[in-house]
């Protein structure tokens, strides 16, 4: 179990995970590498987020999780730039980040996902990662696994892709992304963030739109991303490979933070089960941790 | 059927293979098949001025060099990079009189007045639009559009640059024979230029802001900036058109920022395939003939060259450069079994 999981009472979900994989402590973390201080946010006369406040700690894989319209979404907009929150603060690493440039804050290594998969559709594959290669954060640290120097882009880009799941030695890197199907767009997605070698990465619905054995083989390509030290915030309606990954989980309801905490704490709560779960499904989950 | 023992073989077969836009080239003669097209167009631009008769048709060339510099500068913006631009006469304008002033007022000579045209009209226009390029289809097509409006009433109200008369006895080239060349020398330069710079790494980002700028936004890459990169490129190449024009009339007025120089190139982008960068030359090198020629008729020119258009427009739509293109590679050749 992980040490900065420090306020959980009982053992959780994960403990029965397979050994080998990400068993290791990590130091107990004092700052949180993300902090979201009382952002609001509203579309007219929508409210999409009323005073929402959590922090993400560093190692950290964070589950945001409610109903459709809960807000789920205009947090990622809000703490990537894409959209101005009306009022609150969100710092990252300390430093007050709100309301900057998306690429600014890309830039600082907060990168995120588009539930809409937004590929390049009229270049191959991995031209599409070339194009974030030549951004200024990964001409200094020289990509995903570059050692702060930049090689040759091309290459970097079949290697990441060969990382993620592309088959190296076919054409499918080569082949244009529209004609991709959507398990290898979901992964083009976090490529494009680990091309820039990020410390954040805000996943916006991953899972939506795979097959089961596609989400099966995206599950452990997470938790590998997690075990080299990126901290990663999902976004998921599939809760059951979430809670098998996120080791904290807040839920959002009516743009209200309803609960945060350990995954077994917030399915136990009743708010939760009425407002998202329905019994039902609460039982399943349960069952299978 | 010409033998039982021969068949009908498309020629770039075994050529062309699974992957678009990659050859394996085996031969002179597959070589060939590539380069020929590429070469009779230049050789054809380059022997232009000796096969037109007359110093008229001749003046036409260089005109449609001109129109052909700002279509490519059209296509390249509109289909490379996604900002749909009707400031061809922006372009133009500021071009011409950047180039006027530093003639008339300074002496320049014409070989410097061009380039330096190019480079400071680039940062002027680019300067002024970069307020609208947050603007996206044909919002950007429709603020650009006011521009070349807006500076040829600034400067018809305040009387500056020779006002409603323009700027008179400007320097021409040496000779025809050297304003011809220059013009067709610069357009087979921007044309080269730009199809092997949108196919670099660093020019597909600029395709990449035109399919998905939020997820350039995203890489960590600052839209803005290349889009003023693109902007840049194609106003410089709008202005030193422009210089050109007023060289070639020896005066630059207030006609150059006429709303021609945007409505044009656009008629030859469609016309010569949009996104091909050859078709806007080609397209060029028909309508402005055409246009010259039937200036016998009158004002009923405008319709026949508006039906030209319509016709083009139903039943070519993807353009003379995309249909000639399909037709080549359809090409067959006999070949024993």
């Amino acid at each position: 179990m992980k040490s900065n999981m420090t306020s959980e009472p009982k053992p959780d979900m994960k403990s029965d995970r397979k050994p080998g994989i990400k068993q290791e402590s990590k130091p107990a973390p004092t700052d949180p590498i993300l902090k979201i201080d009382g952002l609001s946010k509203a579309f007219g006369g929508v409210t999409a987020l009323k005073d929402v406040s959590f922090d993400v700690f560093p190692g950290d894989v964070l589950g945001i999780i409610g109903p459709n319209g809960s807000g789920k979404t205009t947090i990622v907009n809000s703490i990537t730039g894409f959209i101005k929150p009306g009022s609150g603060r969100i710092y990252f690493k300390g430093k007050n980040i709100t309301g900057r440039p998306p690429h600014k804050i890309a830039d600082l290594g907060v990168t995120r996902t588009f539930q809409i998969m937004r590929p390049y559709h009229s270049l191959p594959a991995y031209k599409n990662l070339v194009i974030p290669l030549f951004s200024p954060r990964a001409k200094r640290t020289g990509g995903w696994r570059g050692g702060g120097r930049l090689g040759n882009r091309q290459t970097i880009a079949i290697d990441i892709l060969e990382e993620i799941g592309f088959e190296r030695d076919s054409y499918i890197p080569f082949k244009k992304t529209s004609t991709l199907p959507t398990g290898y767009l979901k992964r083009l997605e976090l490529a494009r963030c680990l091309a820039l070698k990020p410390e954040i990465i805000i996943c916006d619905e991953v899972f939506s739109g795979l097959s089961m054995s596609e989400i099966a083989s995206m599950v452990p390509l997470i938790e590998r991303l997690q075990d080299e030290g990126i901290t990663i915030v999902m976004i998921e309606h599939r809760l059951r490979e979430l809670f098998q990954v996120a080791n904290r989980v807040m839920v959002l309801n009516f743009g209200e933070k309803l609960i945060e905490g350990s995954p077994s704490e917030v399915m136990a709560d009743e708010r939760v089960k009425a407002a998202y779960f329905g019994s039902e499904e609460v039982e399943e989950v349960m069952t299978y941790a | 059927m010409k033998d039982q023992a021969s068949r009908k073989e498309r020629i770039d077969r075994g050529i062309k293979v699974r992957t678009d836009g990659l050859y394996a080239l085996m031969s002179w003669r597959e070589l060939s098949y590539l380069t020929l097209p590429r070469f009779i167009l230049i050789a054809g631009m380059l022997a232009l001025p000796f096969l037109v008769p007359g110093m008229y048709w001749q003046r036409v060339i260089s005109i449609v060099c001109i129109y052909a510099i700002l279509a490519l500068s059209f296509d390249f913006l509109a289909h490379y990079v996604g900002l749909v631009s009707l400031g061809g006469a922006f372009f133009i304008g500021t071009g011409g009189y950047i180039a006027g002033i530093l003639n008339s007022y300074f002496g320049v000579p014409p070989f410097l007045t061009v380039p330096l045209a190019a480079l400071i009209g680039g940062v002027v226009c680019t300067v002024l639009l970069l307020p609208c390029l947050p603007l996206k289809g044909v919002y950007f097509a429709i603020v650009t559009l006011m521009y070349p409006l807006f500076m040829a009433r600034i400067i018809e109200a305040f009387d500056i640059f020779g006002g409603t008369d323009g700027l008179t006895g400007i320097d021409s080239f040496s000779s025809s024979f050297a304003e011809q060349y220059f013009v067709i020398a610069m357009v087979l330069v921007f044309l080269f230029g730009i199809r092997r710079f949108v196919t670099t790494d660093r020019g597909l980002i600029f395709t990449a802001i035109m399919d998905n700028d939020q997820a350039v936004k995203a890489s960590g890459i600052s839209i803005t900036r290349y889009k003023a990169l693109a902007v840049f490129i194609a106003s410089a190449m709008g202005c030193m058109a422009g210089a050109c024009l007023t060289h070639i009339y020896m005066w630059s007025g207030i006609s150059q920022f006429a709303l021609d120089f945007s409505i044009l190139p656009i008629a030859a982008t469609v016309i010569g395939g949009a996104g091909t960068l050859v078709g806007p030359l080609i397209g060029c090198l028909i309508l402005v003939p055409v246009s010259e020629l039937l200036r016998d008729f009158g004002t009923l020119r405008i319709a026949f060259y508006a039906s030209i258009l319509v016709g083009f427009i139903l039943f070519r739509s993807d353009g003379i450069m995309a249909f000639g293109q399909r037709k080549y590679e359809q090409f067959e050749r006999w070949t024993q079994i």
